[in-house]
């Protein structure tokens, strides 16, 4: 299994049914490819859709009826279409159970930087800082490290999203869940030792006695 | 409301008027209105918008025509163009989280004299603006964005004026309905008076001025 597909089928154990969802762009999206059997999730989009539904056939394609990477979805028996102020009152409102984001870097405390690279690349925040800012829970999947170099740092040194501690990182090499004290590493990727994962993070990590391997087959 | 061409409505705008555009990716976006300003050469604008979709997509073609001045938006990072034209200093950019773009438009169009947020608490959107903490909680003092113009999109129209939009070709519409002098809806058709049952009606008539119809559909 690649590292993107990896991390999106840990991700996934993390959705329960029920659960109103957003997805970020990138390895985010994978997440719904595994979701649980039985498992039924809202997927919502902040361009204002509870309910999205797989890719459409060709031909059937709705000019109307995008994701918020304007790329063409179906809408779910049940769906549901409103404006943006309802989309982000659901997201900033605490009705979100559950954020996907991807990121450039998290830190110690638990911050994620995910918006700008200054001088480099500038897309804006988009939805990113009301989704950490305002859902109930925020999970940040992205690759340990980029170009060799660590990801999860001490501090981070481009513009954080927001002030909120994440909920939970899941890398290709790990699960950390930032905590008051710290982050704690909580799983390993199969075939990954824990030195492997302390060489490959800046940031300190508190190693408890026993840290099991990914449940993911 | 009265239904004119679009030529006629886009030769009311002066140049550097502040305009609301409708959309989210070019989806929802009023194109009809997009392509006039350009063949009008309407110059100087201030473009309030979710984000500037594509160089070849509503408001994208605006900023490759190198007609905006100022763009206040969520997200430019689709556009090349938009970033280019930032860096050159030729454009200034304003980069807001969506939730709060659309809540700061809702606000001029509702009467309210801001919003507090607590989105972008502690991040470089703070800057310059009045933190104001309530029971314990820290909040930004977000204030209202009106404009001259509401440039929107609907599917349908009646003849007077009341508006339905389409799935995700929602978004930001309905609230820029609210939040200009004067609002111009492009739709794909216009349907008699009654057709619109009062529940499908999202945009009541009395907040739009002028209809134009996409002669495509």
């Amino acid at each position: 299994m690649n590292a993107k597909n990896l991390i999106a089928k840990r991700i996934a154990l993390e959705l329960k049914d029920g659960y109103l969802v957003n997805l970020g762009i990138g390895i985010p999206t994978l997440v719904a490819n595994y979701t649980p059997e039985g498992v039924n999730i809202f997927f919502e989009s902040e361009n204002g859709i509870i309910g999205m539904g797989p890719v459409p056939q060709d031909g059937m394609e709705n000019p109307d009826l995008v994701n918020a990477s304007a790329k063409y979805v179906t809408a779910m028996p049940g769906s549901s279409c409103f404006d943006s102020t309802i989309s982000f009152g659901l997201i900033r409102g605490g009705h979100l159970d559950v954020t996907v984001l991807g990121g450039l870097q998290v830190d110690e405390k638990g911050r994620l930087a995910n918006w700008m690279i200054p001088g480099k690349m500038i897309p804006g925040m988009g939805g990113a800082m009301d989704l950490v800012t305002g859902a109930k829970r925020v999970i940040v999947s992205m690759t340990h490290t980029a170009k060799g170099k660590p990801k999860i740092v001490k501090k981070c040194t481009l513009p954080i999203t927001s002030i909120r501690r994440i909920d939970l990182l899941v890398t290709e090499m790990a699960v950390i869940e930032p905590t008051e004290n710290g982050l704690v590493l909580k799983e390993i990727a199969p075939g990954v030792t824990i030195d492997e994962v302390l060489k490959n993070t800046e940031a300190h990590l508190i190693i408890p006695e026993n840290v099991p391997t990914m449940k993911v087959e | 409301m009265q239904v004119l061409k679009p030529t006629e409505v886009i030769e009311m705008i002066p140049n550097g008027s502040t305009l609301m555009v409708g959309g989210f990716l070019g989806v929802g976006t009023p194109d009809c209105l997009m392509d006039e300003i350009i063949d009008q050469k309407k110059k100087d604008l201030t473009v309030v918008c979710n984000d500037s979709a594509f160089p070849d997509r509503g408001i994208g073609k605006l900023i490759v025509a190198k007609l905006v001045k100022k763009l206040i938006a969520s997200h430019i990072g689709t556009n090349p163009e938009t970033q280019q034209q930032m860096i050159k200093k030729e454009l200034e950019v304003e980069l807001v989280p969506q939730g709060t773009l659309a809540e700061r438009i809702r606000a001029a169009g509702v009467g309210l004299g801001g919003i507090l947020t607590p989105t972008g608490v502690g991040t470089s959107v703070e800057n310059g603006k009045q933190v104001i903490e309530l029971d314990g909680k820290k909040y930004l003092l977000e204030l209202p964005i009106h404009s001259d113009f509401a440039l929107i999109k609907a599917k349908r129209a009646d003849y007077l004026g009341n508006l339905s939009y389409s799935l995700t070709a929602r978004n930001f519409n309905p609230i820029m309905a609210m939040a200009a002098d004067v609002v111009i809806a492009e739709v794909e058709e216009i349907v008699p008076v009654g057709a619109i049952t009062p529940d499908e009606v999202h945009t009541p008539n009395v907040l739009v001025d002028y209809v134009i119809v996409d002669g495509r559909h």
